[in-house]
């Protein structure tokens, strides 16, 4: 492998356009040929804005204003408009998140493939014929005809981007951008696309920036780690070194908010969020939510200091945060004993369908009260059909729901209020189950109305009581949801389920929107409840990282049917069914990876 | 209620900060665009004037005053019309019909129409298809012809002026409250409310109406100016207010023919009759521009 520097970004600014407002600033990296760098950070750290600017280009109403972007000597910024187009695809290519809407849905595969080449001036069609060919064998996709002459709405979210991946990979470029291609896809397919990435980066000498905001697939695909925050890079270093002494407290709220396989650290959020663009405090963006912060960090943002070669940090204070060991991490609480009681929710024999197409397969599945378990599965399983069905969401199904014993009628409106009241169910995503138009007040007032004709003083009581469960000031009772956070939305969500003081609570994939410092924030929040308050927890997750810091039970289901049921320990330990183990060894874990590393 | 009480909610609640609703943002985006501003003046000078002429009138409307067809050099200010009653008295006088008929209209058509809209979007189904086929029928017939073909078999009423223009704005209303809603009921925060057992009115009403505002108002505006024009031209038909009352549709139909000699008498209703429709159209196109523009910020900040 040759260690040539492919790519070099040097004191990179971008900022709002119209303003001298920056989004990133003070941005340098580097990437050896054949290596990956990891971006990581949290929404709007400025992670894919660094990441686009690589290739020189911004989104609408931003602008590079400072810096330069060298690929193997060439300054791309120096270049202009149209001597930067024919480079992209070919010295440097991106990778989108989302490859369903980068691939044109009116193209064949093939023909779209073939327009990256040509565009480039690559060969004769005869030769475009054989790198195509080529290039999808790469990425482990037939290159046959059949193959080429299909849509992109014929291929699976995984076969779309390796399609992707394969055009990106087409013209050997030098310098590759991947802005978190795996996000939207399972835990298997990821693995796969990841093995991809490495091994074509190696074989072509590829420099890659992986921007992700999973810092478990960060520390299992990259050599090198960047960590960005509130649009400046805090620390950069090789990965295993960055993982294991992590210099910058941020950097390590950050790897402490990571779920793992082993259970055994409490997943501890970051209070607080990072200041926007033009809100910045001034010195140390992070100081406001440092553990560590000193005076010195209020008044100027601190240089770039080295810890070993290679490894840099921008903290005043990175001597004392070396000093604390990352193993010192408090231990997760323990969950509940798990008692022989009654169940609380018993599913027998339940097979449901999507109009004529049936998803979910002779389900048996029990909830007791006090206990809370996990029904993990990929996109497709029919898990969120499951809760549907028990919430009274979903009524076309067959077989026997029951709660307490009585047997529940399908669907909300057939059901009696008090059942009603009794199961509760928070989405997924946030950004949709709470009416725009309400204030949170309001929406989380909703419920108090209908089971418990509370109104005025003695629901704005109950509902500043419910807010302070979920861990949030009575001061967004007034706020429409667009004012709050995520994270913050999440939980008034919670807290508007958890007012009805249900018996059982669905959750859905609740942290699958948020970010990983605020998914540890709530899933605290969810245990914290689970011991008080006497509830049953059913939790929806695709993350089986998530499910042993809260769960005692688990049941893993896989199209539509539930192969695997038992305690979490045993089935996490000790996986019977194949496609339990091989969701493990699938699912991307930082222990693993340090340990592949050392 | 115990002092105690009241001032411990007030240490546990602070104030509201920062309280803007969503109407307010798209008011006040309309407001910033200058053809909101001309729209709302022409409306407050003309809308003011058919309201409040009446009182400035110099004459009644009805009063022989002058030879007919006296020219303004002979006559007052606009002169007179073909019986010799003074026009700028009857324009003042003949607002008041015209905008009280097209308001009503527009009011019926809004509400039924967002009525209907909203049930068929949340019901889906058999529902659904038979309200908006019913609306596509009822759209089928130009709304003229459909005011027509009433008045005709009942004979010329105000109510019944009222009532087909009502009806006829009704499906365009319908369709764009089914669109606009259609895409709402689909959100989960509709599921969480139907999980709770809230009653299906609660919903439609509480709810999904809420974030249909903003089309609907533009809608609303836009329908406003149809009607204003489809009202005028059935008085001008004979189907409207009857003589010797003054409407403005009246007057430019008594009056064409003295059009070469006196053309007062036409050309105020007519030009009040356009520039209130530009009026409500210019407001309502400041209003849409204001809802694309919160919708775009909206998306951009997800």
């Amino acid at each position: 492998m040759n260690s040539a520097l492919a790519l070099e970004v040097e004191r990179l600014r971008v900022e709002l356009d119209g303003t001298r407002v920056d989004i990133i600033d003070e941005v340098s990296f580097s990437v050896l040929a054949g290596h990956v760098l990891g971006l990581v950070g949290e929404s709007g750290s400025g992670k894919t804005t660094a990441g686009l600017a690589v290739l020189g280009h911004t989104r609408r109403g931003a602008r590079i204003a400072a810096g330069e972007v060298r690929i193997e000597g060439r300054n791309v910024l120096a270049l202009s408009g149209l001597e930067r187009q024919s480079l992209r695809g070919k010295l440097v290519s991106y990778v989108p998140q989302d490859p369903a809407s980068a691939l044109n849905p009116a193209l064949r595969i093939g023909k779209q493939l073939d327009e990256t080449l040509s565009e480039h001036g690559f060969g004769n069609a005869e030769a475009r014929k054989a790198r195509i060919t080529e290039a999808l064998g790469e990425v482990l996709l037939p290159g046959d005809e059949v193959f080429l002459r299909r849509y992109p709405h014929q291929l699976s979210g995984g076969q779309q981007q390796r399609v992707a991946l394969a055009m990106a990979f087409a013209n050997r470029p030098r310098v590759i951008v991947l802005d978190e291609p795996t996000t939207g896809l399972d835990v298997t397919t990821q693995a796969h696309v990841l093995a991809t990435v490495r091994d074509l980066c190696q074989a072509h000498g590829v420099a890659a920036v992986y921007v992700s905001h999973d810092l478990s697939v960060v520390a299992t695909l990259a050599t090198d780690v960047a960590v960005m925050y509130s649009g400046r890079l805090v620390e950069v270093g090789p990965t295993s070194a960055l993982f294991r002494h992590a210099a910058h407290p941020y950097t390590r709220r950050l790897i402490e908010a990571i779920p793992e396989l082993s259970g055994e650290h409490a997943l501890v959020g970051i209070p607080g969020s990072a200041p926007r663009p033009g809100l910045r405090p001034q010195g140390c963006y992070f100081a406001p939510r440092c553990e560590y912060v000193r005076d010195v960090c209020r008044v100027t943002f601190p240089p770039v200091e080295t810890v070993v070669k290679g490894h840099e940090v921008r903290c005043y204070r990175y001597e004392a945060v070396l000093q604390e060991s990352l193993a010192a991490r408090p231990a997760a609480p323990r969950r509940p004993e798990l008692q022989a009681e009654e169940a609380l929710v018993a599913i027998r024999g339940v097979q449901a369908s999507h109009g004529a197409r049936q998803v979910l397969f002779d389900v048996e599945l029990v909830v007791r009260p006090r206990e809370c378990v996990a029904l993990v599965g990929e996109s497709g399983s029919g898990k969120t059909t499951l809760a549907r069905c028990i919430a009274g969401l979903h009524k076309n199904y067959e077989g026997e729901i029951s709660f307490c014993g009585d047997l529940l009628p399908a669907g909300c409106r057939a059901r009696n209020q008090e059942t009603r009241r009794d199961i509760q169910y928070v989405f997924q995503s946030p950004y949709s189950s709470l009416n725009p138009r309400k204030t949170i007040g309001q929406i989380i007032a909703q419920p108090l109305r209908l089971f418990f004709d509370a109104r005025g003083d003695e629901a704005r009581r109950r509902v500043v009581e419910a807010l302070e469960r979920v861990q949030l000031n009575s001061s967004v009772l007034d706020r429409y949801p667009h004012q709050l956070s995520g994270g913050e939305r999440q939980r008034a969500a919670i807290a508007r389920a958890l007012i009805a003081e249900p018996r059982l609570l669905v959750c859905d994939e609740v942290t699958s929107a948020l970010d990983v410092s605020v998914q540890a924030a709530i899933i605290d929040v969810l245990g914290e409840l689970q011991r008080d308050l006497d509830i049953g927890l059913l939790f929806v997750t695709h993350n089986l990282a998530l499910i042993r810091t809260l769960s005692q039970e688990v049941a893993v289901m896989s199209e539509g049917r539930i192969v695997e049921r038992g305690l979490v320990d045993s089935v996490l330990d000790h996986p019977k069914a194949e496609y339990t183990k091989k969701l493990l060894s699938d699912t991307p874990s930082l222990e693993a990876a340090m340990a592949a590393a050392r | 209620m115990s002092e105690a009480g009241a001032a411990a909610t007030a240490v546990a609640i602070p104030p509201p900060a920062r309280r803007r609703r969503p109407w307010f943002a798209l008011l006040a985006g309309a407001w910033h665009q200058g053809r909101t501003k001309v729209g709302l003046l022409l409306l407050l000078l003309l809308g003011g004037s058919a309201l409040l002429g009446p009182y400035f009138a110099p004459y009644s409307p009805t009063e022989f005053v002058a030879p007919p067809f006296s020219t303004p050099s002979d006559f007052g200010w606009f002169g007179a019309d073909l019986l010799g009653r003074d026009v700028l008295s009857r324009f003042l006088w003949g607002g008041r019909t015209v905008l009280a008929l097209s308001t009503l209209a527009t009011l019926m058509g809004m509400i039924l129409g967002t009525a209907i809209g909203l049930i068929a979007a949340y019901s889906r189904g058999v529902l659904d298809d038979v309200l908006m086929r019913a609306m596509d029928v009822l759209l089928s017939f130009p709304q003229i012809v459909f005011a027509l073909v009433l008045a005709a078999t009942v004979g010329p009423k105000l109510w019944l002026l009222v009532l087909a223009v009502g009806i006829t704005t009704t499906p365009r209303v319908a369709r764009i409250a089914r669109g606009a809603a259609v895409e709402v009921v689909e959100r989960d925060f509709i599921r969480a409310a139907e999980a709770i057992g809230e009653p299906r009115r609660r919903i439609l009403l509480g709810d999904v109406l809420p974030n249909i505002t903003g089309p609907l108002v533009v809608e609303a505006s836009l329908r406003l100016s149809f009607n204003i024009a489809v009202v005028a031209g059935l008085s001008f038909l004979g189907f409207g207010i009857q003589p010797p009352n003054a409407d403005w549709g009246l007057m430019i139909n008594e009056n064409k023919n003295g059009l070469t000699i006196q053309p007062w008498p036409v050309i105020l209703p007519v030009a009040a009759i356009g520039l209130l429709t530009i009026a409500t159209s210019l407001i309502g196109d400041g209003l849409s521009r204001s809802v694309a523009g919160i919708d775009r910020g909206g998306r951009a900040k997800e």
